[in-house]
């Protein structure tokens, strides 16, 4: 083999393993850290993992709000309207955090059922609504007018 | 009567559009002076058409015109002259129509500075920013007029621009930072134009260089200063999310910053030439998806436009078009025969083509890591969203990486260099680079393996930087002498190289040691954080022009010594009736101080952040060090000089025959 190819194939060896390094870091990150979305119907129906982190969301039910006199531990429940899940979060809520508001929460799902969150996020502007709270609302409501036109044969 | 005026220049510019990316690209092919000379004056004219519809939006902003939809939805009389003027740019239209702004701003600035380029490679730049021109002039007229009306019903007053964007961060982080996404596309220009023609030599890639290097600039601030924007307003006191729109800018900047430094030996040593037309292109397509992911509605961010799903599909095409027609030019025209240039397995070519490899590497790491959970979610693989410790896992290695290969770069030559050579050059450096990470470590008072290493990095950047500047600057007439010898983009590298250096230490310092403490507080009650004492001595009201605020009293002290006094603020803005933070920060250079107000907790009790931010200001110092490089960098006389002798050497012939000429006039 002549230098120059030697050369060559010495540098593309270095920029494989770089490479594969770099992919093996990257797959290795990318599987500890991919977190789903599950909507409260599907908490509620046990197709969540218990203790894996991942993402719960829906509306803020009206009048769940309690918060703790002495710290910041505060207890709400999330909403898709059919079902609803308890959250468990110390800290501060984003500013627009409020009742009947979309939120997104990342945490796990403890063995009670219960979703202790380690991040709370509320939408940010009046127009806005974070994509996964909507679909949780459309799938929610689409279920229920199945379940109707399911009934509606019985009246 | 004006807004419609507005539409209509909107729809002229367009039209001057689709004849500058017709008239001088024909013009250029088919060697037709008289059409080409029609560039500059297409570019001058669309230019001015898009700046006249900019200024009619604004005056509607300024003259509180609410039958103009866009108007009323982002303003209200209430807000300050300056706040209507900024929210012009301050929701989906108007952003657009900047954009669109500073892309005929771009392009007019090619045609005013290009005066010295052979006219068929102007023509045809200046055609193919006519063709994006297009694109986007269509997207605004089809998807998205500032300028509809709400008639006959006008409201009364406007539904108030978003209070997070009343803010003077609001009033420059969009400008800058689409200067940035838009000036690449005049690198996309120039690499399309040398497909087209086929030349693709040194000069092709200097031509690029300053205008590469500029809009690089600008997107450094731009990020830069949305950072920090969201450092002080957000109220969360963190500077860097992997929100993705975040990453929609970093994106670009990576690609840009590989291929700043692949025109540089492609200018320097004709090599790379492929690949620097592929980066350049790369560069302006993550522009553009960018722009399709923050306009698209696709993403959940903390930057959000109302989501129209007519919108992303229209950017969406644009960047499928921009993709496959310029990488089919690629394929057709990109050069086959291998240039015979060699170098050594040391030389900076190597070293530069391995700063790109990395670059590409957390390039495509952050583009993962946006896109996937957009890609999951189209194939219904269910919502997934790619959480921080990912990017922060993946990047922070690379970072580091980039840092040490920078700093063996900088002693590197072309072509060889011999390795003995670079292991002597390099002791200085590693010997005190390991000094201050270890020193670091000890005055923040515990080992991070993280902090270490970026602090390792950083303090290599620098030392070698310094190392290299003092080395050059021996002169026999004097250090002073040797300093002014060097050339301005000399300086602007050094002080590129040493911006990146603040960066990385600021980051892996204010992320290591940063405290954060989130705790419920009464008046009277005192915590310590960072070894300083915060007394929340009361909250009082301040009326603003639009708000009402609650603004609670923090006495910072140190040792028992008085430090500063912070005023968080909590505002509700009265039209919306949102309630925004507003932080109390005591800046400094080695730390910041940081006191939000959050919500009230029972009775008497505030939820109150406190944060010790230990060089956070370096994050943002670096960054301006960086862009001010930059700026310098493209201030070098050499990119003056060429061009004059070039001109010379062109015109050359043109004054010969006129001087002879002359003679004869003087004697008929």
């Amino acid at each position: 083999m002549n230098p120059a190819r030697k050369r060559k194939l010495s540098i593309i060896l270095f920029l494989l393993a770089g490479l594969a390094i770099a992919v093996g870091l990257a797959t290795y990150a990318f599987r500890q850290n991919i977190n789903l979305f599950y909507d409260p119907s599907q908490i509620a129906g046990g197709e969540a993992p218990v203790d894996v982190r991942i993402r719960a969301g829906g509306m803020v039910e009206e009048g769940s709000v309690r918060r703790d006199p002495d710290s910041l531990k505060v207890e709400f429940r999330v909403t898709d309207y059919a079902s609803s899940v308890t959250v468990m979060y110390e800290g501060i809520l984003p500013d627009l955090f409020a009742e009947g508001q979309g939120v997104v929460a990342t945490g796990h799902l403890n063995g009670e059922g219960r979703f202790m969150a380690e991040q709370v996020l509320a939408k940010h502007d009046e127009q806005y609504m974070p994509p996964e709270v909507s679909k949780a609302l459309e799938k929610a409501s689409a279920r229920a007018e199945e379940q109707g036109a399911k009934e509606l044969p019985n009246y | 009567m004006f807004p419609e005026f507005g539409q209509v220049t909107l729809i002229l510019s367009l039209l001057l559009a689709i004849l500058l990316a017709v008239v001088p690209l024909v013009g250029s092919l088919t060697g037709r002076d008289s059409l080409q000379a029609f560039a500059r004056p297409l570019a001058t004219g669309q230019f001015v058409f898009v700046a006249i519809a900019f200024a009619i939006l604004t005056r509607a902003f300024l003259i509180d015109d609410f039958s103009v939809a866009y108007v009323a939805n982002n303003s209200n009389s209430l807000m300050p002259w300056y706040y209507k003027f900024s929210a012009v740019w301050g929701g989906h239209e108007g952003s657009l129509l900047l954009w669109i702004l500073m892309l005929a701003g771009w392009t007019l600035a090619v045609a005013i500075f290009s005066r010295r380029l052979p006219s068929v490679m102007v023509s045809q730049v200046l055609s193919v920013m006519g063709m994006v021109s297009i694109g986007f002039l269509l997207f605004i007229l089809l998807t998205s007029n500032p300028f509809d009306r709400i008639l006959p019903n006008v409201p009364a007053d406007g539904a108030d621009l978003n209070p997070l964007l009343q803010d003077f961060g609001l009033i420059v982080h969009p400008p800058l930072l689409y200067m940035g996404y838009v000036g690449f596309s005049v690198a996309f220009a120039f690499a399309i134009a040398a497909l087209i023609n086929g030349r693709l030599d040194a000069a092709w890639a200097r031509w690029s260089r300053p205008w590469t290097t500029v809009a690089w600039a600008f997107l450094s601030l731009g990020i830069a200063l949305g950072s920090w924007w969201a450092y002080y307003e957000l109220g969360w006191g963190g500077w860097w999310f992997w929100d993705p729109v975040e990453n929609a800018s970093l994106l670009p900047w990576i690609a840009g910053t590989a291929l700043m430094h692949s025109l540089a030996v492609t200018e320097k040593r004709g090599v790379f030439k492929s690949w620097t037309v592929l980066l350049a292109i790369l560069t302006f397509s993550l522009s553009l998806l960018g722009a399709f992911l923050v306009r698209s509605g696709v993403l959940t961010s903390v930057h959000s436009f109302a989501a129209d799903p007519t919108r992303g599909a229209f950017l969406l095409g644009l960047l499928a078009i921009t993709v496959v027609a310029s990488l089919t030019l690629y394929a057709f025209r990109a050069p086959v025969v291998h240039t015979r240039v060699r170098f050594g397995s040391l030389s900076r070519e190597v070293f530069l083509l391995l700063n790109n490899v990395f670059l590409m590497a957390a390039m495509l790491l952050v583009l993962v890591g946006t896109v996937f959970p957009l890609i999951a979610s189209y194939y219904e693989l269910g919502d997934v969203s790619v959480g921080e410790p990912f990017f922060n896992l993946t990047f922070s290695p690379l970072a580091v990486a980039v840092g040490l290969l920078l700093g063996a770069g900088i002693f590197s030559r072309w072509k060889r260099t011999d390795g003995g050579f670079l292991a002597r050059k390099l002791l200085w450096p590693a010997a005190v680079s390991l000094v201050v990470a270890a020193a670091v470590m000890v005055a923040m008072g515990g080992f991070k393996p993280w902090a270490f290493a970026g602090v390792l990095s950083a303090a290599w950047v620098a030392v070698a930087t310094f190392q290299d500047l003092w080395l050059r600057s021996d002169s026999r007439h004097g250090r002073w002498h040797g300093l002014k010898r060097q050339s301005r983009s000399f300086y602007g590298m050094v002080l590129g190289h040493l911006g990146l250096a603040m960066v990385i230490a600021g980051a892996s310092v204010a992320s290591n040691y940063g405290i954060e403490r989130n705790l419920r507080m009464s008046p009277g009650d005192q915590t310590e954080v960072g070894g300083y004492e915060f007394r929340f001595a009361g909250v009082g009201e301040r009326q603003g022009a639009n708000f009402t605020a609650q603004v609670g009293r923090f006495e910072v002290t140190l040792d028992g010594r008085y430090v500063t006094t912070l005023y968080p603020e909590r505002r509700r803005y009265l039209v919306q009736g949102n309630v925004m933070t507003e932080a109390g920060i005591d800046p400094g250079l080695i730390r910041d101080l940081f006191v939000a107000l959050a919500e009230p907790v029972g009775e008497n009790g505030w939820a109150v952040r406190v944060q010790y931010k230990p060089l956070v200001r370096w994050l943002w110092l670096g960054a301006l060090v960086m862009a001010i490089g930059g700026f310098l960098a493209i201030a070098d006389r050499r990119y003056r000089i060429r061009e004059t002798s070039a001109s010379r050497v062109k015109q050359s012939p043109e004054s010969s025959s006129s001087s002879t000429g002359r003679p004869a006039e003087a004697g008929a």
